[in-house]
């Protein structure tokens, strides 16, 4: 599904990513753990192809094909999706709105028919009753005056009717209390499918317990350092990340 | 409404045709010489076969005009302009265009395309030449001739006096008299007297006492229609308790010859009567490197003269090259509202001085204002406004917004509130936002899979919703498309 080279990218003069190798084969849930700065989110942005960062080496195969060239919007249809740390707000415009643009946008680009209103309402109705997503915050305009757990709901919400096949989830259980946790974690768990690989950015372990991985990487100085089962993020938990960041610099 | 425009375009031809009215013989020219002077100004008079005090009426303007000087205060920029080499009057026929479609900007044609409007009126709008006199054949004619008369019928009924101002001077000499200048006096800016000086034609709109009139009136209905030219003249009276809801403008980006646009509207509303304006400005802006486009300096005035009264403009200005343009309430009569709401958007090198006054006279009126201003490319958008209470308007109460939404940063947003006061019990309120469309915002929307052209007309139209919503619904949808498309490469 997913194979990293050699990656390395930077935003300006600085160097962010220095030579990351990556394999998530298809229908795996992996981990990417690792300190603050250590590269995590701007991977996660290199891989959904946001603007401004220059990608100096490496290549970026998604279903055996190079992306790096690949605009944003392409990505999206081709069944990239990006569950974002902080999810912005579109004021004046409907989620319910939003939602159906989006979700017809990746349908027209894949040469699809886009979906008619009472079709989408019914998509909307069901994932949205699973993840508690009332009707009323679904008429309220993009994410404005959201809570966090409203936010993360709302990405997972857009990933249940985005159906990607690559779901990378950055920091999905920052801002969140314990029962807004589960919540989530039991949506994206739902969506866990032999056809779907997910990629889950975390500083904690906690979000682990919840959404278990198959793999667990550690990122430290724009590398993945070391990959392991489960019981690697266990550890990382017991003993910091001090001595990566030391192996690292 | 590019769909049902063909038809009524037709039918506003046929009309034209059948008004062959006798011009005063001994003028056989269909243009006037270029320039002005008082003998173009009887010239046209002549053309309209006028009465004598409309004449006298028009020769004070133009006396007036000559002493004037053109206003500078306006944040706009454009070589001077050459008052003596524009032709004051032209009948349509003889209007110079593009000899066909490939002559035309392609840009506009492109706009077209997106527009969805058939090829036939693309010509229309595009000004190629001989284009209106070839559609005169089509057939669905007679029909929409039946649309036009049905609707006339019933208006009548009602006792509405819907038809060109010229008509209107010849048929209803007594309400024109009465109510002509009273709103925007033949002295009140340079434009405004030039306007009244040479006015070519516009809309009369008369709505007798405690009549809802039974339909939005549009300009698109009106006999005449493509004969107004530059210098329109409006005058829309609502008697007391009377109410009418008028439409003017089109979402095809209409090319013209005349690059000057002086238009003047007056409203008039009596005690408890209600008038709604609503605009759609789509002008030529010019092409890709602000060449061409029309300059549409207008003065907009409602009088709220009776107690209880209101007046609602609302706005989408999308075209020209350069806009001025303030649609303004006088509040006389006491508990008296004024709104107005505008979309502004500007992209390439349009200048957009745009804004309202609020001149609060009686007691307990009240005003609203919200505005949102959009610049794109390299286009600069201000918003100019005043809102004032006279020491008579005890409790007059004013809220306004002006918000400003930024594409790019080539281009700019200017917010120039003017607000004064002379009664202490009037109470102003004034919030104003500047924002831009913000990088993660926009990935937001890419990372969804919309394009960027998608994402930049999702947020602005959710930037522009309120007002929007104030538009009468077969407007705003074709609003929305329009505030999208003339957006479009605005991000790159």
């Amino acid at each position: 599904m997913l194979e990293i080279r050699n990656l390395h990218a930077s935003v300006g003069d600085r160097q962010i990513l220095r030579g990351v190798d990556l394999v998530v084969p298809t229908g795996e849930v992996h981990a990417i753990m690792g300190p603050n700065g250590s590269g995590k989110s701007t991977l996660s942005y290199v891989l959904s192809g946001r603007d401004g960062y220059d990608i100096t080496e490496g290549e970026i195969l998604f279903d055996g094909k190079e992306i790096i060239d690949m605009p944003a919007e392409e990505r999206a249809a081709a069944g990239i999706f990006l569950a974002f740390q902080y999810p912005l707000e579109i004021p004046g415009v409907a989620t319910m709105t939003f939602l159906k643009a989006a979700l017809n946008a990746q349908r027209k680009a894949r040469g699809e028919a886009e979906l008619t209103t009472p079709d989408f309402m019914r998509r909307v109705k069901v994932a949205a009753e699973k993840l508690n997503v009332t009707q009323e915050m679904l008429r309220r305009p993009l994410n404005v005056g959201f809570s966090g757990g409203e936010k993360k709901r709302n990405e997972i919400l857009q990933m249940a009717l985005l159906e990607p096949k690559l779901a990378i989830l950055d920091e999905t259980d920052s801002g969140l209390d314990i029962d807004a946790l589960r919540v989530v974690s039991d949506g994206v768990n739902a969506l866990r499918s032999p056809n779907r690989s997910m990629l889950v950015i975390t500083h904690y372990q906690r979000l682990l317990d919840h959404i278990v991985p198959d793999v667990v990487h550690v990122m430290s100085a724009g590398r993945i350092v070391r990959s392991g089962g489960p019981e690697l993020a266990l550890e990382l938990e017991a003993n910091g990340y001090a001595g990566y960041v030391e192996a690292a610099a | 409404m590019p769909a049902v425009q063909e038809t009524i375009d037709q039918v506003s031809l046929i009309d034209v045709d059948q008004y062959k009215y006798g011009f005063v013989t001994d003028i056989e020219s269909d243009r006037a010489p270029k320039g002005l002077s008082e003998d173009i100004v009887r010239f046209i008079s002549a053309k309209k076969n006028e009465p004598e005090w409309m004449l006298e009426w028009r020769l004070e303007a133009y006396r007036r005009w000559l002493t004037m000087t053109e206003p500078k205060w306006a944040r706009v920029h454009y070589p001077k302009i050459d008052f003596d080499d524009l032709y004051y009057y032209s009948a349509p026929k003889s209007t110079k265009g593009p000899k066909s479609l490939d002559e035309v900007d392609p840009e506009l044609l492109a706009t077209y395309e997106k527009l969805g409007i058939p090829l036939r009126e693309r010509e229309i709008l595009a000004g190629v030449e001989g284009a209106s006199d070839r559609r005169v054949a089509v057939d669905a004619v007679f029909d929409s001739v039946s649309v036009v008369t049905t609707f006339k019928e019933e208006l009548k009924k009602a006792g509405v006096i819907f038809c060109a101002i010229s008509e209107a001077i010849r048929e209803y000499p007594e309400i024109v008299k009465k109510y002509l200048g009273s709103v925007v006096p033949t002295t009140d800016n340079y434009y405004a007297t030039l306007n009244s000086a040479v006015f070519s034609d516009g809309s009369f709109v008369y709505i007798p006492e405690g009549v809802r009139c039974p339909m939005e009136l549009s300009t698109y209905f009106r006999i005449n229609e493509r004969n107004t030219g530059q210098f329109e003249r409006t005058l829309i009276i609502a008697e007391k308790g009377a109410y009418v809801s008028y439409l003017e403008g089109c979402t095809a980006p209409m090319r013209d010859e005349n690059q000057l646009h002086a238009a003047v509207v007056e409203l008039v509303a009596l005690d408890d009567a209600e008038i709604k304006y609503s605009t759609v400005q789509n002008w030529y802006p010019g092409d890709k490197d602000g060449k061409g486009g029309i300059y549409n300096f207008v003065t907009k005035r409602g009088d709220c003269r009776g107690d209880r009264s209101k007046i609602s403009w609302t706005q989408v200005e999308t075209g020209s090259a350069i806009t001025w343009k303030y649609p303004s309430c006088i509040l006389r009569g006491d508990d008296s509202q004024g709104e107005f709401y505008s979309i502004a958007v500007s992209n390439g090198y349009q200048q957009v001085d745009s804004g309202t006054k609020m001149i609060h006279l009686g007691k307990r009126t009240k005003s609203r204002i919200i505005s949102k201003g959009i610049a794109a490319g390299r286009s600069d958008n201000t918003y100019r406004g005043l809102v004032s209470a006279h020491r008579k308007a005890s409790g007059a109460r004013n809220f306004t917004n002006c918000d400003s939404l930024l594409i790019g940063d080539k281009c700019g947003a200017h917010t120039v509130p003017y607000i004064e006061s002379k009664n202490a019990s009037a109470v102003f309120e004034h919030e104003a936002t500047t924002s831009k469309i913000a990088d993660d915002q926009l990935f937001y929307c890419l990372q969804r899979g919309l394009s960027s052209e998608e994402a930049v007309a999702l947020i602005v139209n959710g930037f522009v919703k309120d007002v929007i919503q104030q538009l009468p619904m077969e407007f705003a949808v074709e609003a929305q498309k329009l505030i999208s498309i003339s957006l479009e490469g605005s991000v790159g």
